[in-house]
């Protein structure tokens, strides 16, 4: 069992722009609307990025810049923790097309923006981080698996952490093949609580007020088939449109203040996570 | 960190499929590399692995079918690895040992299969192609816990290059607090068009085989690969002797997505961070084994990188030159290389070069040599600045 502290979140999906704008509707002060996420070209990057940024990096950028400014940390401390299902497909598909056609040759940019980690380089680079940051997959069990990992190595490393979730849809004829409904992404930073297990360094003594306190752990067997999806309507509904949307009961959890406890599907078992304003 | 046990080890790439033949391969100083003859391409030299293409996964797996599985089930298979996680799973429990496998690309050579085969008029894919057991990248980890009957936690890393050593960061992670007493680690790049005409397109693709820190090296041969290791915790691993992982370190460059830090900032990080991790001096290595693709770029960045934390006190090669570079597997298959290191107590001296960068400052060995080797550094490096330095040794 790891015990870790929530310091700063964001979210950016459909009708939830942003964390603050969000909390009315995770907190079911006010009715979820759609309304599609744009998050602008990322200002942290240099401008042949900052234009070529599509539509992941920007929604990852987003909320990863959000949370760690809530959290009140510089952007180039925290370690780094990026999941998502399908990467960037946009940039995949156009390979795949460009090596179908009569040349064959493909684009040297879009090959190297084409790697998983291309979010996790880009934060990197527009945060000035040197930071570890790794990336998974891990197809609808991508935030589980994040979140599980994210406590692990905060709680471990004794460290301040950034994770980010995220997944946009995918273009035809992927989209057939994997559906993403619509874009969403979330982000964490969190810190060691300092009493959980096998943590050899303890809390951080500057980490600013924590949210919450999450309890994560590990257990064989499938959860309970809904047992994770919130409690409000409209995200509900969003919650199994997109890997990272699983996250929006840990987010509601969040907006209110609210004890809760959940369980998340990994890998045929599932994630265990306690919730304590 | 505690040390983590290396219970099993496997490995196949193109000088061999296991220890004895991939030895044998480093000791006699015959190379992997061939002519590039994968799917009528003749892009530069390729480390491919022979039998791939016939080697059929087990029946009840077969949904997972693609070469990357194939070739992450050759290793699977080779040096009694199941045999070892089975007894790890009747001692330890099977819900005790987590899957944490790397890959850059996973399957999509069968998703490249199947674009070119799109439906003339509605451009679709074909009903068969299976894209969540093949390309998805939670295809090689579930692949994997299924072939091993694990219901620990899974999940796939995916960072370039840096793939399956990034993925002995995070299952450290997981033992380290406890979610796991075991994890199954390393992971498959498999060759594929994407790989080859993307390093064509950057002119990083020698047409020669690569020759890794050579004064007019000039670029990358392309390799495929699949290794695994099973990592326990020092809780419950028997004492006594054998392999563990001493020390894992991680860190970005912050620069560029596919040009390295000039000032190698980054590596030096990762290999500092990996040293501080293991408790152990920059003298304590015998032998790094470089990331070392053969590029201009990279060779010169890792040599500054190995100046400025070993000096010229140790010994380093890249093995490149034996398998090329196989993408996100490199990190396990050269963990698995530095393995052998220590066993036969050899320093492989990188193969086909004949004139050492004269502007390297570093100690590169040429030919091989024969001494005590205790403990080895292998770094990865990956694009997006993603780096990883391990060390391997026996255990304290």
């Amino acid at each position: 069992m790891i015990e870790v502290d929530v310091l700063g979140v964001s979210v950016l999906g459909p009708g939830l722009p942003g964390w603050a704008e969000s909390v009315p509707v995770l907190t079911g002060v006010r009715e979820w609307t759609y309304a599609v996420a744009n998050p602008p070209p990322p200002a942290l990057l240099p401008a042949n990025e900052r234009r070529r940024a599509g539509i992941v990096v920007r929604l990852a950028m987003a909320v990863a810049e959000e949370a760690v400014a809530m959290a009140g940390l510089p952007r180039d401390k925290p370690r780094g923790v990026f999941a998502s299902s399908s990467g960037d497909g946009v940039v995949l598909h156009a390979i795949l097309s460009a090596m179908i056609a009569s040349d064959g040759q493909i684009s040297p940019t879009q090959f190297h923006n084409s790697v998983h980690n291309a979010v996790a380089a880009n934060w990197t680079i527009g945060a000035g981080s040197t930071r570890p940051a790794t990336s998974i997959g891990m197809h609808d069990d991508t935030f589980a698996a994040g979140l599980l990992k994210a406590a692990a190595e905060t709680s471990h490393e004794g460290e301040t952490l950034l994770f980010c979730a995220y997944d946009a849809p995918l273009p035809e004829p992927l989209s057939a093949k994997r559906s993403i409904a619509f874009p969403f992404a979330l982000a964490l930073v969190i810190a060691p609580s300092g009493r959980c297990s096998g943590a050899p360094r303890g809390r951080p003594d500057h980490a600013p007020p924590s949210i919450a306190r999450l309890t994560v752990s590990y257990a064989a067997g499938p959860p309970e088939p809904t047992g994770w999806l919130p409690a409000a309507a409209g995200p509900r509904a969003l919650a199994t449109g997109n890997p990272a949307a699983r996250g929006l009961r840990l987010l509601e959890a969040l907006a209110c203040r609210s004890q809760d406890r959940f369980s998340l599907p990994l890998s045929g078992g599932r994630v265990n996570v306690a919730v304590t304003p | 960190m505690r040390p983590l046990a290396v219970r099993a080890l496997s490995a196949v790439s193109g000088i061999g499929r296991g220890a004895e033949a991939m030895f044998g391969a480093l000791r006699d100083r015959r190379s992997g590399l061939a002519p590039c003859d994968f799917e009528r391409l003749s892009i530069g030299w390729t480390g491919r692995v022979a039998g791939v293409e016939t080697h059929a996964l087990p029946s009840r797996l077969a949904q997972f079918d693609c070469r990357n599985n194939r070739l992450a089930d050759l290793a699977l298979r080779t040096g009694g690895f199941v045999d070892i996680v089975a007894d790890a799973r009747t001692r330890l429990g099977a819900d005790r040992i987590g899957v944490v496998v790397g890959t850059s690309t996973s399957g999509i050579g069968a998703l490249e299969a199947a674009y070119s085969m799109r439906d003339p008029d509605t451009g679709a894919l074909s009903p068969d192609f299976d894209y969540v057991h093949s390309h998805d990248l939670s295809s090689l980890s579930s692949f994997v816990q299924q072939a091993l009957c694990l219901t620990g936690p899974a999940m796939t890393v995916s960072a370039a290059c840096a793939s399956s050593a990034r993925c002995f960061v995070d299952a450290a992670h997981f033992i380290e607090t406890g979610i796991c007493d075991a994890v199954v680690v390393g992971g498959a790049d498999s060759l594929c068009a994407m790989t080859l005409r993307g390093f064509a397109s950057l002119g990083l693709v020698s047409p020669n085989p690569c020759r890794p820190c050579d004064a007019a090296r000039d670029g990358i041969s392309v390799g495929e690969a699949a290794g695994f290791a099973l990592l326990e915790s020092s809780r419950t691993s028997p004492s006594g002797s054998g392999l563990a992982v001493l020390g894992t370190g991680g860190s970005s460059d912050a620069h560029h997505m596919s040009a390295p830090h000039p000032e190698a900032l980054g590596a030096v990080l990762a290999m500092r961070a990996a040293l501080a991790d293991a408790g152990l001096s920059p003298e304590a290595i015998d032998y790094v084994n470089l990331h070392g693709t053969g590029t201009r770029a990279n060779d010169a960045m890792e040599d500054r990188a190995v100046m400025a934390v070993f000096g010229r006190g140790v010994a380093c090669s890249s093995t490149k030159g034996w398998t090329g570079h196989t993408m996100g597997s490199s990190g396990i298959l050269e963990l698995a290389i530095s393995a052998l290191c220590i066993e036969h107590d050899l320093v492989p001296g990188c193969l086909s070069v004949e004139t050492v960068d004269p502007a390297f400052e570093a100690r590169v060995a040429m030919a091989n040599e024969n001494r005590s080797v205790r403990r080895v550094m292998t770094n990865s490096f990956g694009f997006g600045g993603i780096n990883c330095s391990l060390i391997l040794g026996a255990m304290p």
